[in-house]
């Protein structure tokens, strides 16, 4: 480009006319904000949320305290002590996360052979005191008691590709 | 001195100023709690977002909020600061800001000062405003607030002689200095206006407004990236608000001046154009002068949402190499253009 072509351009402000252009015409644009309390996103069924522990249909928990989950915790928010139960079972006496420490990365779940630990849809929660970020075995199984039909059908759904 | 007051009529003049400078103060600070809204909104839609819109109807009590919200804040005074004149810059900042307007006509005979210097009072005014950024930059005793005084300070003066240059172009064109007889001197057309035959001045005018305001992309007096704020960093609540409503108050001043010197004012853009001009004969020229004021003050948004912001030398080359040289240059067109009588603006 010539000198004179370039002192043309530049005097007429043809780059920055190019660029008002661009951007105007975003401003007729769909504008692509979701207003989050009113309007949500859809959420996968892969989707990791807040944990829950699991039970079997008999009512019985999955949780059969082999602590691979807590092996496996880049984290290591998860904390398991266990037991023999009355009947001879091995099973967990304590079952915490942390969730200050948990990252979120699906890990357990991936590595639990028996699809007790899970993490679900759940996202929006908050604590209020110090000390309510540990998730006990109580507050999961309460968890996983309440959304049991929700967890089963985004494991339902994900199983073909696995 | 005091004859005046002593006049039976002396104290009912100063009620008359007193209702004329409250007439148009209140719907200035109104404009300006709107433009700052209207900001919001416009980049945000630039930004492909949708802004706020969570207070009041579709969020147009949030300047109302942000304004109760910065009043009740605390006024904080750095220990370091030299307290006299951290309070007298925001003053000092407002003060020229809101003087300028004395001699703006927003209609035809709408103008609290009529005087025959008004263009050379603005330029005077508008001067001022330098003053009060520099004084809080200095009385903050921060670096950052200091680094940003000096670079408001040196752009503000610089873009001053290009704006000045500019404002000699439409004081030739129009043969005046009172800004009601230069909106007077465009009548005609779409086509009388100043904007077109001083198309280079209306332009190096309008830019030179924008970083005269410090507006992006000429803001390294703000640059939030290196000097945090610029020179309000140390200034919290209502201080911090005065700025705030200087630099919007100085935005609507420039845009109105564009509209004033280089868009025709209050004249009604379907002059001489044979039936629209009858169809609209009934707008009040206010509203001509308001709807202009809006497409500049649109542009001030725009700008910011598209252009990054220059370089410091860049600014400054820009002001010293190019402006000055082509109002000059064009200063010099337009004399020959109006010793030959040049139609159907100079005859």
């Amino acid at each position: 480009m010539s000198a004179l072509q370039r002192y043309i351009k530049s005097f007429l402000l043809w780059e920055l006319v190019m660029g008002l252009k661009l951007t105007g015409r975003y401003l007729f644009a769909r504008k692509i904000t979701v207003q989050y309390p009113d309007e949500k996103t859809p959420l996968s069924p892969r989707f990791r949320g807040l944990h829950a522990l699991r039970r079997y249909p008999n009512g019985e928990e999955r949780c059969i305290a082999c602590k691979r989950c807590e092996a496996v915790c880049p984290a290591l928010a998860i904390t398991i002590e266990a037991e023999p139960r009355e009947d001879g079972s091995r099973r967990t006496t304590r079952y915490d996360i942390d969730l200050f420490k948990c990252i979120f990365c699906g890990f357990c779940e991936e590595s639990c052979p028996v699809d007790s630990i899970v993490e679900t849809r759940i996202f929006e929660y908050h604590f209020e005191k110090r000390g309510e970020q540990i998730m006990t075995k109580d507050k999961l199984l309460a968890i996983g008691d309440r959304f049991e039909a929700q967890i089963a059908a985004d494991r339902a759904a994900d199983a073909p590709y696995r | 001195m005091f004859d005046w007051f002593m006049n039976p009529e002396g104290p009912m003049v100063l009620v008359v100023i007193l209702i004329k400078i409250i007439a148009l103060v209140m719907p200035l600070m109104l404009g300006v709690a709107y433009l700052t809204f209207a900001e919001r909104k416009v980049i945000a839609y630039l930004h492909v977002r949708v802004g706020p819109n969570r207070v009041g109807p579709r969020g147009w009590l949030q300047p109302i909020a942000d304004a109760l919200k910065l009043v009740m804040k605390e006024l904080l005074v750095p220990s370091a600061a030299n307290r006299y004149l951290f309070m007298l810059g925001p003053v000092m900042a407002i003060a020229p800001a809101l003087t300028a307007w004395a001699v703006v006509p927003v209609g035809e005979g709408m103008v609290i000062a009529d005087i025959n210097a008004g263009l050379l009072f603005l330029l005077a005014m508008t001067s001022m405003g330098v003053y009060g950024i520099i004084v809080a930059g200095w009385a903050s005793n921060s670096k950052y607030a200091f680094l940003s005084a000096m670079r408001a300070g040196a752009q503000m003066i610089s873009y001053e002689i290009a704006m000045g240059f500019a404002l000699v172009g439409v004081l030739m064109a129009a043969g005046s200095l009172n800004l009601s007889q230069i909106v007077m001197a465009q009548q005609g057309s779409i086509l009388h206006w100043f904007w077109l035959p001083l198309l280079p001045l209306f332009l190096v005018y309008f830019i030179s407004g924008v970083a005269e305001t410090n507006r992006s992309p000429f803001d390294v007096a703000e640059g939030e990236s290196e000097i945090v704020a610029g020179f309000h960093v140390e200034y919290s609540g209502m201080a911090f608000a005065v700025f705030f409503l200087a630099e919007y108050a100085n935005m609507i001043l420039i845009a109105t001046l564009t509209a004033l010197l280089f868009a025709g004012g209050w004249l009604s853009p379907f002059q001489g154009i044979p039936v629209l001009e009858g169809l609209f004969a009934w707008v009040p020229g206010t509203i001509w002068l308001l709807l202009k004021v809006c497409v500049f003050l649109f542009c001030f948004l725009w700008f910011r949402a598209t252009f990054p912001r220059y370089r410091y030398d860049q600014i400054m080359r820009l002001g010293w190499k190019v402006f000055i040289p082509v109002t000059i240059v064009w200063i010099f067109v337009e004399g020959a253009a109006v010793l030959a009588g040049l139609g159907p603006w100079f005859d």
